[in-house]
Parts: structure tokens; C-alpha cells; sequence
């Protein structure tokens, strides 16, 4: 990575010494208060990403994943209110930091690409203007210097000639060349950690996969944490070394990829897949599956099974002696599945595990 | 935020209803304006005195609070000797004839031209749109003043000439809204059933957009009630002896230096009622449509 | 550009023309002209003879074409009551009004866009409800009591200002408060909608994901968004105050186009209050044609199509 040279220096700590560990989270909720009550959007989780890792957060709309990321980077809305025990971005405690210092993070140690490519950039300045300006916030790199940077980052991206784009405004590219300007963007002070938020849910099926391919490159490249929130298991399938299943505002299964697609062990996990089609496994006109019920509302004290309603009349109950209590901290139950230390399951209830487990005393014994 | 999708809120007539009663400025609002309503249609029992009736013995009486104030003339007398809060009371019904009158007029031109414009499209729009255009780049006081001046003053001239002036707005606001309604799955599918465009217009549309309506109009009856004031201040709208508030302004304003009460207390009332008429008018807007906001 | 240029140039041509004739058109709707130029007490001869002299008694759009002929050569006539070129009584006029006009809609601009700014970062806070006060009440105010009650506590209780005149920059102090308040709620309004709309896109979300910090996201990103539709209304309420200007002028004596207008009126002055309609309607469509180049130039989704 010749550019890499051409940036000053750069305060890390030399390659070793430093924690492979880029982002820990430990127990963070977040709570807004709406009409009716307190809306418990994401409630205790805890994850981490080492670097070079992807981890992926899959759920659907609803179940925390946005708010998971945008309380990571401290731009939650303001009437959210964030709790969290431990945040620290490569051992760095940043879960006291100012404004003003989490300003200093951003876009410098962690980078954040979002949804909509095509609202995503300010419509009145060009790419270069937009470009340039998180390089002089940063690296207080300015003129010439500074737009060789751009250039080399563009073409990195793919945008080749890249020096035509500079002068462009946003609405003269397309979804995808926008997204790819995004991602230069983020990794303009090779951040850290890079967290994308659905980057390829508004883009065309065939630039999805050019933009999956090319993050997945420059990942490796450039060595970086990231944390890829998404809905599609497709994606992920493509992407993810491990998966954090989130479902209702909690982590309900995560585990490296191998983990979640062999050997899915959590009730809500195993119905997500068998919602994908997969060829072969499903005979033609046979019905994907589906998981019935709506997910219930979070507002308010939340009492109960999150699963109430959601149980499919033929679900399959797994064997009771494949998982073990890993830890029975808070409210949630989790367990450890057979075969494997990082695949972990949660169960919000008794109910949920009864419902999801056969535990045979005879058997057992 | 993704997340607040799970919370779901009915609308229904109760809760309008306290959204209504809940809403600071459109009770104040509803408050006053009820209040002036009710003593202009009252004024012939609440007017202590005739309000044309001069006494020039009883001239510039002033108002009660002062020293020389009696509760014969709570309010003083004007220059004629004519009781004040008698021709107050009176002049209630004039502005608030100008505003109803004026935004009846304009609404209905207003509200014709921007449907037609919004539904239609093409050709009628153009047109529409255009003299829009024409219709702002007059300046309203002047030409008002101008074609008052020429017609020669009366209450029916200033409100015919102020319904003819100030229906921009309406035609403005009720194009979009059309525009937006027309874009609707709802309008499609009557369409599709074939019901005709008058019955379209009447049943699909106009009750879509009478919220903006309602706000637009009570806005311009504001809008005329302070024009109308101004013009009769200019000596060139309602003509004396009837007690509209700017001729009141106006003829007391000679005497502002000593007594500034002259113009103070019409002052006041006028303020009062185009306030109390925009606070509705915000109020109605704020809880039937928050976004139009500005 | 240049063809969005010369698109909007034909419709203000157009609005021009049309504008032109109805203000011809305006002061032939009630009598005669002549009977109102002789006056009420002229003999039916008087009547004729003036009829005659001015060209009354030819078709209107006869008239109308003349009129538009000369006025296009910068002839508006002659002032029936000052015995001047009417062009001539404008011109001199119109740079006083112009003054009061640039002064008024700075300070409509300087009062209302920090007020709606502030508003928009703190939606709901105090300074939100102390700006939403003062545009309720400012709405609400009628411009001529307004002029008059500063008159009274200004100038001759507290004896800070002059009453009137135009001699001094003194004397277009209470004129510009009382012509720029009532543009001021309806900018700031829009100032603060704008920002608000603006704050909520992905694209500030952007632009604090890059860690810039808060004044480059609300003054170069939000602001310089918001500003667009404002640019619009600013030049729409500069174009309303010349018009409002008559009362404002009219009450401090200021030796404006409005005062102007308030006299012609009055003394039945046909040809200056033709003129005066016309110049002023002129005025306002060049003000918007630059609006909206203005507007076209700051949001590079029109500039560059």
C-alpha cells in the first residue's frame, strides 16, 4: 500500500503491541422516549470486532441494528438515551469522551458508511470539496497534497479517471459511483473500524455485488474492523466472518459464519434461513418458509416472551443436551452450543428455551 | 427511526378533538375571535351609546382610567364628540365583514383556479400558474388604493376590490395540494371506475384539501382586515362617518401627540383580532397538516 | 443554464406585458377619465375638450399600444397634477424608496435568518418560542399603527428620532423598522423550517459522521442548503415592501415613489399612478428573474443540469 507512505504520521502504536481487538461494546442499551412510553429499541447487548474481521448484524427493520451502530458512533438522535459499560475503540476507553473528542474520532479512527447513496452526500459541493474537507479536519493535509490523497483513494475505489469526478456534484453520479465516493471517503484516514449500515440495500442487484467485491477487497487491504449491518443473509453469506443475529433490540445467536449457516441453533435464526431459497434444498414449488407473527412492540416495561405469537405450529425442537449455560447474567439466558466457544445463543425467557429445546431428564442422565 | 415503526397511533374524531383543545393557541385564538364575533352581532344591545352621535360639548373625553375619564364614556370620545367604545363596538362588524367578505371572494377565485390547475395540468395550469405570476408582481396596496380612489370608497368597493386582489394564496396553495391529492392510488382507482371528473373533483378532492383551505382563508382574513385598515387610515377605503379602526387610527391620529389613547385603543383591537385569527389559522394548520409549516 | 436563462427571461417578458396592460387597463375601468380629470364641477365642454387633447375618446386598445410605445421609450407621460414628465417625477423620486427598500429587507434578512437558525438547532427551546412570539405578533401588527406608536414613544416621548423627512440616515431608521418587521416572520419561518429540514438529511448525518465539527456542519452543509428557498422569499418580500412602501412613506413623509403614489392617487393623477403601478409591478419581475438565477446558481442541481 504505497499511499499509506504518503500520509504523516499516523499516532498508532506499532504493529504488535497493538490489541487485535478494535471495537468492544459491552452491555449497551438504548432507549427513546416516544408517545406512550419508553421504547426499548435495543436492549443489553454486547459485541466486538477484531481487525480485519467482518462482523455482520443481521435482523429486520425494526430490531436495533441502525441504533446499534449509530450509538457505536455517538450520533444517536437526541432525545436517545444511550447506557453502556464498556465502549473502547482499540483499548482506548471512548465511552467518556466529549463531543468534542468523539468529533476527533470520527471519520478519523471510525468511519461510517450509510444507506442511501443517493441522499447521502451534500448536493451542493462537489466530491473533491467533500473529500477534501475530512482530510484537512483530520490530517490537516490541504492542497495539492491533499487532492493527490483524494485521487489515489478514488482510483483505489474503482473511480478511474478520477480527476473528472472531482469537479462533479453529487447528483451527476450514479447510486453506485456515489456509494463507491462514500466509501473512498471513509477510508481517506484509514480508520479503524468501518461501520456500513445496509450500503448495498438501495443499490441495483449488479452494483451490490460490485460494491460487496470491492469492500471485501479493500478490507483486506487496508486491514480494518468492519461492522456490516444488513438484512439480506445473502450478503452475508458473502461477506460475514462472524454474525450477531439481532432480533428485537437483543443478540439472539451470534457465532463465526461457519457457526450461524451449519449449524443455526437459535429458533428465530433457523427461521430466518429457511425463509432464503436455497437450490436444491428446496423442491421446486415447494413454499419458503416464513416466520409468522409481527414483533412485538417495545414500548413501555417489556413483560414476556419477545417470541409470544411468532411460534410456527410445526417448529422443530432441537436436543437440549447440544447447548450448555454459558452465563445467566441480567434478565436473557445464554447458552453455549456444542462444538464451538464463540457460538453463542440467548433466550429472552424459560418460555422461548422450553419451546426451542427438548431437555430429557432420562436422556441427559 | 426504523425503530419507532412499532408504534402505531390511531387518529380518531375524539382525539382531533383534544388535539383542538390541547392546542394553546387555537383555544386563545377561538377565544377572542368568538368574543369580537359575538359583540358585532350584539353591538346594537352592548353599544352603551349611537356611534354617530356627535356632541361637540363632549369632545375628546378620555377614557375611563384617566383623571379626567367618567364611566359615562368608558372609552372616551373622539374628536366629534361620538362615544369611543361605541364606535369600537361597531367597527367590529366592519372588519370583520371586510375579512369574511374579502376571503370569500378571493377563496372562491383562488380555489377554482388552483383545482383546475392542480387537476387538470397542462395547458390550464400554465395558464393558471401564469397569471399567478401576473397577479404578484402587482402591488396590492397600490393598485387597491389606485381602483378605490377611482371607484370612490364604500365597504362594498374595498371588499370586492380586496376579494379580486388577494386571491394568490389560495389559488397557490390549493394547486399543490391538488397536485398532491391527484397523485393518489385512490383518485386513480376512481378514476378507473369511471366516475366523472365533477364527481371526482367534489368527493376525492375538495374534501382532501379544505384543511389548507380553512387555514389559507382565515390567513387572508387577516391579510384583508389589516389591509382594509390601512387603506381606510389612507383616507382611500371605508369613508366616515362609519367607525372602521383605521379611519379611527386615522382621525385620531392629529391628536396622537396629546391624546395617545386616539389611536392606541383601535390600535389595539385590530391587533387583537388579526392576531387571534392567526393564531387559529397556525393552530389548525400545526394539527391537520405540521408539515406545511413555514 | 442559458437556456433556463432565456426560458425565465420570456416569462418575465411576458408577465411584463400583461402586467403593463391591466395597469393601463385598471384606471379605465369606472368613468371617464376626463370626467375625473376635469373634475366634478367641469362644464360638459371641459370635459370634451380635455377628452379630446389626451386621446380619451380613441379605442382603448388603441391607447393601450400608444401608451405601451411610449412608455417602452421611456415616456410615461406627463403628471397631470405636476406638469412633469412622469418619468422624470419617478426617477427622482424612486432612489429614496429604493434606500429605505435595501435598508428594510437587510434588516427583515439580519433580525430573521440568525433567529430562525437558532430556532431550528434548538426546535422547542426557548429561543424557538421566543422567535415563533415575536413572528405571531409580528403578523399580526398593522404597519401603519406600528409607524405610529414608535412616532409617539420615539420621537416625542423619548426624543430619540426624528419624525419626519429624509435628510438625515437618522430619519430612515423608524421607516426601515416599521417596512422590515413585517417580512421578517414569514423569512424567518422559512429560515427555520429549512434548517430543520436540512439537519434531519442523511447528508448532515454525513457530514458529523466525518467528525467535522458543529460550526462547518451547520454553516457550510445545513446552511448553505437551507438558504436556497430563502433567497426566493427575500427577494418576493424586497418586491412587496416598494409596494408597502406608500403607507410607510406616506406616514414619516419620506419623498419616496410611495409618497408619490399617495399623492397622485389622491389628486387623481392619472398618468403617475399608471407609471407608478407599472414601474413598481416592472421592478418586482426583474427582482424575481435574479431570484431565480440566483437560486439556480447557488443549488448546482439546476446549474448543472
Amino acid at each position: 500500500m504505497a499511499f499509506v507512505t504518503l500520509l504523516p504520521q499516523k499516532t498508532e502504536i506499532e504493529e504488535g503491541a497493538v490489541s487485535e481487538r478494535v471495537l468492544d461494546v459491552e452491555n449497551l442499551s438504548i432507549e427513546i422516549p416516544v408517545v406512550g412510553g419508553m421504547l426499548h429499541a435495543v436492549d443489553n447487548i454486547s459485541l466486538h470486532v477484531e481487525r480485519g474481521e467482518t462482523l455482520c448484524i443481521v435482523g429486520e427493520s425494526g430490531c436495533g441494528k441502525s441504533l446499534t451502530s449509530l450509538a457505536i458512533m455517538d450520533l444517536l438522535p437526541k432525545k436517545a438515551i444511550r447506557t453502556v459499560n464498556k465502549m473502547s475503540l482499540n483499548d482506548e476507553n471512548i465511552l467518556n469522551f466529549s463531543e468534542k473528542q468523539m468529533s476527533n474520532v470520527r471519520g478519523n479512527k471510525m468511519g461510517m458508511i450509510f444507506q442511501e447513496p443517493m441522499s447521502s452526500l451534500n448536493p451542493s459541493f462537489t466530491v473533491e470539496n467533500q473529500m477534501l474537507e475530512t482530510l484537512s479536519r483530520h490530517r490537516n493535509i490541504v492542497g495539492s497534497q491533499a487532492k493527490d490523497l483524494v485521487i489515489q483513494m478514488l482510483e483505489k475505489v474503482g473511480i478511474i479517471p478520477a480527476e473528472k469526478r472531482l469537479r462533479q456534484y453529487p447528483h451527476q453520479l450514479s447510486g453506485g459511483l456515489r456509494q463507491r465516493v462514500m466509501i473512498a471517503m471513509t477510508l481517506l484516514c484509514e480508520p479503524e473500524l468501518i461501520i456500513a449500515d445496509e450500503p448495498t440495500t438501495a443499490l441495483d442487484v449488479t452494483i451490490q455485488a460490485q460494491i460487496l467485491k470491492l469492500m471485501k477487497g479493500l478490507q483486506n487491504d487496508f486491514n480494518v474492523g468492519l461492522i456490516f449491518i444488513t438484512h439480506d443473509l445473502g450478503v452475508v453469506a458473502n461477506i460475514a466472518d462472524r454474525v450477531a443475529v439481532m432480533y428485537a433490540g437483543q443478540i439472539v445467536e451470534e457465532g463465526s459464519v461457519f457457526d450461524i449457516f451449519d449449524n443455526p441453533s437459535h429458533p428465530y435464526t433457523r427461521g430466518l434461513l429457511s425463509c432464503i431459497p436455497v437450490p436444491g434444498k428446496i423442491k421446486r414449488g415447494e413454499p419458503l418458509g416464513s416466520i409468522p407473527g409481527m414483533v412485538p412492540s417495545l414500548v413501555g416495561d417489556f413483560q414476556g416472551c419477545r417470541f409470544s405469537g411468532r411460534w410456527g405450529d410445526a417448529h422443530e425442537q432441537l436436543d437440549g443436551a447440544d447447548i450448555k449455560l454459558a452465563s445467566t447474567s441480567d434478565k436473557s439466558k445464554t447458552y453455549k452450543v456444542k462444538g464451538s466457544e464463540t457460538h453463542l445463543i440467548r433466550f429472552c425467557c424459560e418460555d422461548c428455551l422450553k419451546k426451542s429445546y427438548i431437555f430429557d431428564k432420562r436422556k441427559a442422565s | 427511526m426504523s425503530s419507532g415503526s412499532t408504534v402505531t397511533t390511531t387518529v380518531t374524531k375524539a382525539s382531533i378533538y383534544t388535539r383542538f383543545t390541547g392546542h394553546q393557541g387555537v383555544m386563545i385564538g377561538a377565544f377572542i375571535v368568538l368574543a369580537i364575533v359575538l359583540v358585532a352581532l350584539l353591538a346594537p344591545l352592548l353599544a352603551p351609546h349611537d356611534p354617530y352621535q356627535q356632541n361637540l360639548l363632549a369632545r375628546l373625553i378620555p377614557p375611563v382610567w384617566d383623571s379626567r375619564g367618567s364611566w359615562d364614556h368608558v372609552l372616551g370620545t373622539d374628536h366629534l364628540g361620538r362615544d369611543y367604545l361605541s364606535r369600537l363596538i361597531y367597527g367590529a362588524r366592519i372588519s370583520l365583514l371586510i375579512g369574511f367578505g374579502a376571503a370569500l371572494i378571493s377563496g372562491l377565485i383562488g380555489t377554482v383556479m388552483g383545482v383546475m390547475a392542480g387537476y387538470f395540468g397542462g395547458r390550464v395550469d400554465m395558464v393558471v400558474t401564469f397569471l399567478i405570476t401576473v397577479r404578484l408582481s402587482m402591488p396590492v396596496v397600490l393598485v387597491a388604493l389606485a381602483v378605490v380612489a377611482i371607484v370612490g370608497g364604500s365597504l362594498q368597493v374595498v371588499i370586492t376590490v380586496l376579494g379580486l386582489l388577494l386571491w394568490d394564496r389560495f389559488a397557490v396553495v390549493m394547486r399543490s395540494s391538488t397536485l398532491q391529492i391527484r397523485s393518489m392510488d385512490y383518485v386513480a382507482a376512481a378514476q378507473a371506475v369511471g366516475c366523472s371528473t365533477k364527481r371526482i373533483l367534489m368527493t376525492e378532492i375538495m374534501p382532501n384539501v379544505v384543511n389548507n383551505l380553512i387555514v389559507i382563508a382565515t390567513l387572508e382574513m387577516a391579510h384583508a382586515i389589516i389591509l382594509e385598515a390601512a387603506l381606510s387610515f389612507l383616507g382611500l377605503g371605508v369613508q366616515p362617518p362609519l367607525p372602521s379602526w383605521g379611519l379611527m387610527v386615522s382621525e385620531g391620529k392629529d391628536m396622537m401627540l396629546f391624546e395617545a389613547w386616539l389611536i392606541t385603543i383601535p390600535g389595539v383591537a385590530l391587533f387583537l383580532l388579526v392576531l387571534a385569527i392567526n393564531l387559529m389559522g397556525d393552530g389548525v394548520r400545526d394539527i391537520t397538516a405540521p408539515e406545511n409549516r413555514n | 443554464m442559458l437556456y433556463y436563462t432565456l426560458k425565465r427571461l420570456a416569462l418575465a417578458a411576458l408577465v411584463a406585458l400583461t402586467v403593463s396592460f391591466i395597469s393601463f387597463g385598471l384606471l379605465y375601468l369606472s368613468s371617464d377619465p376626463a370626467i375625473a380629470m376635469a373634475g366634478e364641477t367641469a362644464s360638459d365642454a371641459d370635459i370634451e375638450a380635455i377628452r379630446q387633447l389626451y386621446g380619451f375618446d380613441r379605442p382603448i386598445l388603441v391607447q393601450y399600444f400608444d401608451w405601451l410605445q411610449r412608455a417602452a421609450a421611456g415616456d410615461l407621460g406627463k403628471s397631470y397634477y405636476f406638469r412633469t414628465d412622469v418619468s422624470a417625477l419617478i426617477g427622482e423620486r424612486l432612489p429614496t424608496t429604493m434606500t429605505l427598500g435595501v435598508c428594510a429587507i437587510t434588516f427583515a434578512i439580519l433580525l430573521s435568518v440568525p433567529l430562525g437558525v437558532a430556532a431550528a438547532i434548538r426546535p422547542n427551546s426557548l429561543v424557538d418560542r421566543i422567535a415563533l412570539f415575536l413572528s405571531v405578533m409580528g403578523q399580526a401588527l398593522p404597519s401603519f399603527w406600528f409607524a405610529l406608536m414608535l412616532i409617539v414613544f420615539l420621537s416625542v416621548s423619548l426624543r430619540l428620532l426624528p419624525t419626519s423627512g429624509s435628510d438625515t440616515w437618522l430619519h430612515f431608521v423608524m421607516p426601515t423598522v416599521v417596512l422590515g418587521y413585517y417580512a421578517a416572520p414569514a423569512i424567518m419561518r422559512l429560515t427555520r423550517t429549512g434548517m430543520l429540514e436540512v439537519l434531519s438529511t442523511d447528508y448532515i448525518r454525513t457530514a458529523r459522521a466525518k467528525g467535522l465539527r458543529p460550526p462547518v456542519v451547520l454553516f457550510k452543509h445545513a446552511l448553505r442548503n437551507a438558504i436556497i428557498p430563502v433567497v426566493s422569499l427575500a427577494a418576493v418580500q424586497f418586491g412587496f415592501m416598494l409596494g408597502g412602501s406608500i403607507v410607510v412613506e406616506t406616514i414619516f413623509a419620506l419623498h419616496g415613489a410611495g409618497f408619490l403614489a399617495w399623492e397622485s392617487i389622491t389628486r387623481n393623477d392619472l398618468p403617475t399612478v399608471q407609471g407608478l403601478i407599472l414601474v413598481f409591478s416592472l421592478f418586482y419581475i426583474v427582482l424575481t428573474f435574479f431570484a431565480d438565477l440566483i437560486n439556480a446558481w447557488l443549488d448546482p442541481r439546476i446549474r448543472i443540469k
